[in-house]
């Protein structure tokens, strides 16, 4: 199965060389190189995943690597692992990549930038499978960071736009800051294992070489990388501005697929996360999911409250992987892909119905903002009917995916917390997102489609339904928006117990062994022969307890997401409740929701001011310390050139000047005696002789 | 009277008279006549001092090479002699002054 995968991760690759060096001269802007790549890549997926459903095995299990480097005893393989979750995630990524490729034939239709827009695709493809496919922690690091800079590039790609170009360097430096924590991890693994391989790892965390406070350690520092990567609190504020990007960027990056990087990462350590480490992603997720859910209810820009809704979704999968229910929050992500995803694709329908609208009547008001929609239903009907059935699925209304999913994921927590109490909170924020997911996304929808439009007649005449090429991606989303596929063959529209998704991904059991896990669970010290004996009972009775705990889940989760639906309906459909009225009532609480609770500000105090506070700090001091020693060793040079210079011209020139003048007066004397006449010198020579022999005579 | 310094008497006359000739006469024939005084006198002296006290024939020998030097160096002088009347047309040797410092 290794060839086929490297042709699903190679196509995109090639297809992105070839439109970055010959894309323009293509026919179409050669948007069709990466159309193929991906759709023969979703093609190659969905035969994987079909050879992977006619095993049915959970434990199926594939790897190739190659030597990649020797450093002395460590030997690092470039490899890939494919096992049921890498195929369910390659069915993912290419199907949403694929049907964002075709939306965006018509969504991106006469920019300027087509060709690159597509190259920039191709190649997110290819770092997200490559990170889907990678086998060892540090090739997933690479195809993170890859991943990174595609998410930049795209959602920078209006870069005229400041505000695009800030969101794109809002995104990377954020995740800068988990991909820190990450690596700091990685490196933990591979000091105390000397491996990073992910089976690797899980049989040196068997074996007992790494436990205790550093597995603790290494499963916040890697979840850490996740916390940015799948924007959970506190950095998650690069996701909304991260909406600056085109609309198609924002259904497959930030929506269904990278953003969901960090839970596949979380998903794949699933097995070394120590109890502690669980407790710890399980809350952030937690808070993440009612959190943003709040911010998104204030929000009026159509993609920022989905961007906030990705935010609310994506700390569910977190919470229940923490929670322990793996199954439930892997499952979510898949549903949670196409329901977005598909939800984006409809924003960008309207936003594209919009901005055509309002260019036609001359008005510059926000095409992105709800408040200058409505009655939308009747222009776009195909639009509308998608984008409801995929609400109906994020809201979690029974038959649809959604449901399914995030009610496993209730149903998870609550079992969590039913087994240990201290931890109460977290099926309170699961249920609480819930009912305000409904409260606003039904609001969402109200607002845009229902009522009449509201920026005039004459603007009302421009909108038009979205091309088919667009509206094809839809209907592909939004039937798979249903139960029926994630259940088979079991069919249950209530669970997606015996369904094939749940067979072919089951809990894993711990790495470290039932013993510790149980261990971890008391706190206490258990001896590990007894703890097995102890723990299979109590894992009988938890299935026997999950059931009806799974009933209660459901129960309440289809009363608050009834009673979202509800409140919104009255608010924005029957007009019962006035929102205006709510909005001055609530007071602190709407302005903190409408503000995003102050984060951005938060951080522009402390990190920005801060960092700016310091480099003015560093600033000053490089001026007048730095530039102050340079400056001073500078001026003694010169003063000691300048006394230098003065003995120079004065002791040294004075020297050699006094000795020419010497000579010279010297010779003036002897040339009075070279009178040149030979009579003369012998009149001196016979001086001389009479003076020689004056002397010898006197001694 | 001891017979050497009766050569010796005549050899320091010569001597003088030479000297005096060639510091006061301006001709330069004479200047050379007094140098051919000096020369004579000191290869007397040679002669007298090789007859009186070694007994070999040294100071001969030296007495005829003088006599040969002395012959040459007046042949070399009267060319010079030419030339200087050639380039001042006079004889004078107060008038050579072209090595003055």
């Amino acid at each position: 199965m290794t060839e086929p995968a490297l042709y699903i991760l190679l196509a995109p690759l090639a297809a992105f060389a070839v439109m970055i060096f010959f894309g323009k001269k293509l026919p179409r802007g050669g948007d069709w190189v990466s159309l193929f790549a991906i759709w023969s890549g979703l093609a190659v997926s969905l035969y994987l995943l079909a050879q992977v459903l006619f095993a049915y095995d959970p434990d199926f299990c594939e790897t190739r690597s190659i030597e990649w480097l020797v450093w002395g005893d460590f030997r690092l393989a470039a490899g890939m692992l494919i096992d049921n979750m890498t195929v369910v995630m390659l069915v993912v990524v290419t199907l949403v990549s694929a049907v964002v490729h075709l939306y965006s034939v018509g969504y991106m239709r006469g920019d300027p930038r087509y060709t690159l827009f597509f190259a920039y695709l191709s190649f997110f493809s290819f770092s997200m499978l490559g990170l889907v496919l990678a086998e060892n922690l540090i090739l997933i690091y690479a195809f993170w960071e890859l991943v990174g800079l595609s998410s930049y590039l795209l959602i920078g790609f209006w870069y005229e736009k400041d505000s695009a170009a800030n969101a794109g360097k809002k995104a990377f430096i954020t995740n800068r800051v988990g991909d820190a924590g990450m690596l700091i991890g990685i490196l933990l693994v591979l000091s105390s294992l000397g491996t990073v391989s992910l089976h690797g790892i899980a049989d040196g965390v068997a074996a007992g070489k790494l436990g205790g406070g550093l597995l603790t350690a290494v499963g916040i520092c890697l979840f850490m990388g996740a916390v940015g990567k799948s924007a959970q609190f506190p950095l998650h504020v690069w996701l909304p501005d991260a909406m600056e990007g085109p609309t198609p960027v924002s259904a497959l990056i930030h929506a269904a697929t990278m953003v969901a990087a960090g839970v596949y990462l979380v998903a794949r350590l699933f097995v070394i996360l120590s109890f502690d480490a669980s407790v710890v992603i399980a809350y952030v997720g937690g808070f993440t999911a009612l959190f943003a859910a709040t911010i998104a209810v204030a929000q009026n820009d159509i993609k920022r409250v989905l961007a906030y809704s990705t935010l609310s979704q994506l700390g569910y999968m977190v919470m229940a992987l923490g929670a322990g229910a793996y199954t439930a929050g892997f499952f979510h992500l898949v549903t949670h892909a196409m329901f977005k995803a598909c939800l984006f694709l409809g924003s960008g329908s309207v936003i594209h119905a919009m901005h055509h609208a309002l260019q036609h009547t001359g008005s510059h008001a926000d095409a992105q903002d709800l408040r200058n929609m409505g009655g939308l239903r009747r222009k776009m009907p195909l639009t509308f009917w998608t984008f409801l059935i995929s609400t109906l699925a994020l809201c979690g209304v029974p038959l649809m995916s959604g449901f399914l999913s995030k009610d496993s994921i209730l149903a998870g927590t609550l079992a969590f917390a039913s087994e240990h109490p201290a931890h109460w909170l977290l099926p309170v924020f699961g249920f609480a997102a819930a009912a305000l997911t409904a409260f606003y996304m039904f609001r969402l929808v109200y607002l845009a489609f229902s009522g009449t439009f509201r920026m005039g007649a004459d603007a009302e005449r421009h909108l038009h339904e979205s091309p088919s090429v667009m509206i094809v991606p839809l209907v592909i989303l939004s039937t798979l928006c249903f139960f029926g596929f994630y259940t088979l063959p079991a069919f249950n529209p209530t669970t997606p117990e015996g369904g094939w998704f749940a067979h072919l991904l089951p809990t894993p059991a711990r790495a470290y062994g039932v013993a510790h896990y149980a261990a971890d669970l008391s706190h206490e010290t258990v001896v590990p022969g007894e703890a097995f004996e102890q723990v299979a009972p109590h894992a009988e009775h938890s299935a026997h307890g999950s059931h009806a705990i799974h009933t209660i889940a459901m129960m309440i989760s289809i009363f608050v997401a009834g009673l979202g639906i509800l409140i919104a309906s009255m608010g924005y459909y029957w007009n019962r409740i006035s929102p205006a009225l709510w909005q001055r009532r609530l007071g602190f609480v709407y302005r903190g929701m409408y503000r995003k609770w102050w984060i951005d500000e938060i951080y522009d105090v402390t990190v920005v001011w801060g960092t700016l506070g310091f480099t003015r700090v560093l600033t000053w001091f490089d001026l007048r310390v730095i530039d102050g020693l340079v400056d001073g060793s500078a001026w003694l040079t010169r003063q000691w050139s300048r006394l230098s210079g003065w003995f120079d011209l004065r002791g040294v020139d004075g020297f050699v000047n006094f000795t020419a003048w010497f000579v010279g007066i010297w010779g003036r004397f002897v040339r009075l005696f070279q009178g040149g006449q030979l009579q003369r010198y012998i009149l001196y020579t016979l001086a001389g002789v009479g003076l020689v022999l004056i002397l010898s005579v006197l001694q | 009277m001891n017979s050497l310094l009766v050569y010796l008497t005549i050899s320091i006359v010569l001597f003088v008279l030479g000297l005096l000739a060639m510091m006061t006469r301006k001709n330069a024939v004479s200047v050379l006549m007094g140098i051919e005084l000096i020369l004579n006198s000191a290869g007397l002296n040679f002669v007298a001092f090789s007859r009186f006290s070694t007994g070999n024939l040294n100071g001969q020998t030296a007495a005829v090479f003088v006599i040969i030097v002395a012959a040459a160096e007046a042949a070399v002088a009267l060319a010079i002699f030419l030339n200087l009347y050639r380039l001042k047309a006079t004889a004078e040797v107060d008038q050579a002054d072209e090595l003055r410092g």
